[in-house]
């Protein structure tokens, strides 16, 4: 229904997708308003280059143990060896190859739960919001049962009852996380619902699935992206928690959780095995979370200062 | 009154009902996946006689909605079973961790709202000044790092860089204490053994602080927000005009406003926050149900389970109906909702 004579009669509350479009066309000068949307990106482009071509770019062997070298510290150090740019592990492993093919588990849960959990939760949501009654007292329900269990501990707990596997951390996470997409886009769909431009829609006999599809569902894809991005911070934390109390991939792959609860057992001899896979982290989790933000301010100007 | 007695009792109900769906969710996951549960409970090694006896022990040899329907009866009266790993009464090892768990998210809570409400009110005052900008950028990495993180970062920075606090436990082994109850801060403090108060506060610190950054990051944010809202309205802009101070408006007047929607949320903030406890308290190696928790699924001790994810359900909607009640006092316009 993007007729011309519709926008003209609703300005102020006709968000179609000529909006977008035209959104769309500032976008380089809007990121320019956002810079870091750019750097943010950048960092996550990266690390998605960096876990894709592992293989090319560790200098050693994540598995190969010596342990003639074990513990050695990073290459600042006098004692370093070289080769082994951020020392060495307990086991003579060479920390920063570890780190490289880490970033692989990270990327992939982080990519396939966050889209995951996004599908459940948004389509749940939509079917929600927009049809009410029973389907959304029944989602509700659900939603405030969800909410009920701490997530860290179900996460560990559908872990240990799955079986510890790159797969399980993937279900857990989709299973936990979905009702984070669904409120919000529940709430947001219910918002649309009542705004002049459906009702008009419906007067000129649009059908509510036409409603839904052509409508409502694009106004509602910007806020997923959104926490598409912020979804992908979280999983990788969660990955990470679960590789710390030692209950994701398969033992000897290497996880940054991983890496981070082997540091802490040495953590006063080699510091090193601890830090560097925690500063990286960090660094990841900061990434996905200003660049759901940036998008977030990119997309809804009322959210800037 | 706080709320009308038909709305308290929607309240209960509704309440009630998560509960049930908790228990129902938990307990028909433990035992609807393949291999489950006797393959968690069973030791390795374990005879067929012994399985066998086993299943028929904890009423497994009959169908699951009779086994949960004997789960609940017993529940209902206060009694979880047994734990598998200790022998002990589920309820018992649950009520005698509970107490440091409690104590750690309340000191939390206090850091989060003294570290939250003083930064808003401190940007409030410095705005377009440096202090502001400060807290400001703090924020947004305040609210992007979660608490995991945090204590990792913690253990790092204060137990090994600059080892200033202890990275383990929750009271030093040397100081004898022979306590009446698990509220060991709140005991010391009452019978004046300072020494043990700070002693179980250095070990309390950084779990508390990792848990308390994010939390306080949300409440400056919304603090602020609505701090921005109140000092823009007409009895702020009329007080200033009268020669009010800056600082008086926002301390006297702006700051009780604030506090309505900021508490609201600081409550809702508080449940996450005890669900955070799980990992906090593990890297710690603090003694409180997290920890507990943790050890139970990594022993496939299935009734400690059970016990503690409906304890911490519990724990969830009662934070959230105190939250409903005290949201009600605050604002009289709810209260007949």
């Amino acid at each position: 229904m993007a007729d011309p004579a519709m926008e003209g009669a609703h300005p102020a509350t006709t968000p179609v997708r000529g909006e977008t479009r035209r959104r769309l066309a500032r976008l380089p000068a809007m990121v320019a308003e956002e810079p870091r949307v750019l750097v943010a990106g950048g960092f996550v482009l990266l690390l998605v280059l960096v876990a894709i071509f592992a293989g090319w770019i560790a200098p050693h062997d994540p598995q190969a143990q010596d342990l003639m070298l074990n513990t050695l510290p990073p290459a600042w150090n006098p004692r370093a060896e070289p080769g082994y740019l951020l020392g060495t592990d307990s086991l003579g492993r060479d920390v920063l190859s570890r780190m490289i093919y880490g970033s692989r588990v990270a990327i992939t849960v982080a990519f396939v739960a966050a889209i995951g959990a996004g599908l459940i939760g948004t389509v749940l949501g939509l079917v929600s919001g927009f049809f009410g009654g029973f389907a959304d007292a029944a989602v509700s329900r659900l939603v405030d049962i969800w909410m009920a269990f701490p997530p860290v501990l179900l996460s560990i707990l559908l872990v240990a009852v799955l079986g510890a596997s790159l797969s399980s951390v993937i279900i857990a996470i989709v299973v936990i996380d979905w009702t984070r997409f669904c409120r919000v886009v529940r709430s947001e769909v219910v918002q649309q619902k009542n705004l002049d431009y459906v009702d008009a829609a419906v007067t000129l006999g649009a059908t509510r699935g036409r409603i839904l599809w052509r409508e409502v569902v694009p106004n509602v894809v910007p806020v997923v992206l959104v926490l598409l991005s912020l979804e992908m911070g979280i999983a990788v934390i969660v990955e990470a928690v679960l590789s710390f109390v030692g209950l994701s991939v398969a033992s000897g792959l290497p996880t940054w959780g991983g890496m981070i609860a082997d540091g802490r057992q040495i953590i006063y001899q080699a510091w090193w095995v601890f830090a560097f896979p925690l500063c990286l982290l960090f660094l990841t989790v900061l990434a996905f979370n200003q660049l759901g933000n940036g998008l977030r301010r990119l997309i809804d100007p009322l959210s800037r200062r | 009154m706080l709320m009308r007695p038909l709305v308290a009792l929607k309240t209960a109900i509704t309440a009630a009902f998560t509960l049930f769906g908790v228990a129902v969710v938990t307990f028909f996951l433990l035992r609807i996946v393949p291999g489950n549960p006797i393959a968690m409970m069973i030791a390795p090694g374990a005879s067929e006689a012994d399985i066998a006896r086993l299943k028929a022990d904890y009423g497994l040899d009959r169908s699951i909605p009779v086994q949960f329907w004997i789960w609940l009866k017993n529940a209902v009266r206060g009694d979880f079973g047994t734990s598998i790993s200790t022998h002990r009464n589920v309820l018992g090892l649950i009520a005698e961790r509970l107490p440091a768990t409690i104590e750690l998210t309340l000191l939390a809570l206090v850091i989060a709202l003294a570290l939250g409400i003083g930064a808003a009110v401190l940007s409030m005052l410095s705005r377009r000044r440096w202090p502001g900008s400060v807290v400001d950028n703090v924020n947004g990495l305040l609210l992007a790092v979660p608490d995991f993180v945090w204590a990792l970062a913690f253990v790092l920075l204060f137990g090994v860089a600059f080892p200033i606090l202890p990275i383990s436990g929750r009271v030093d082994p040397r100081l004898s204490y022979d306590f009446a109850t698990g509220f060991t801060l709140l005991e010391s403090i009452l019978r004046l053994r300072f020494d043990i108060a700070a002693n179980v506060l250095s070990h309390m610190l950084m779990p508390a602080l990792a848990l308390a950054l994010p939390l306080a990051a949300v409440i400056l944010r919304v603090l602020k927000a609505a701090l921005e809202t109140e000092t823009g309205q007409d009895y702020a802009v009329l007080a200033r005009i009268r020669g009010m101070s800056r600082l008086r408006i926002v301390v006297q007047e702006a700051l009780r406003n604030a506090m309505i929607p900021t508490l609201a949320l600081t409550g809702v903030q508080f449940t996450f926050m005890f669900g955070g406890t799980v990992i906090v308290e593990r890297i710690f190696g603090y003694p409180g149900i997290g920890n507990l928790a943790i050890d139970a699924i990594v022993n496939r001790d299935l009734p400690l389970i059970q016990g503690l994810i409906l304890t911490f359900g519990l724990i969830f909607i009662v934070i959230n109906l105190l939250v409903e009640a005290s949201f009600a006092l605050l604002n009289p316009r709810l209260r007949h909702g």
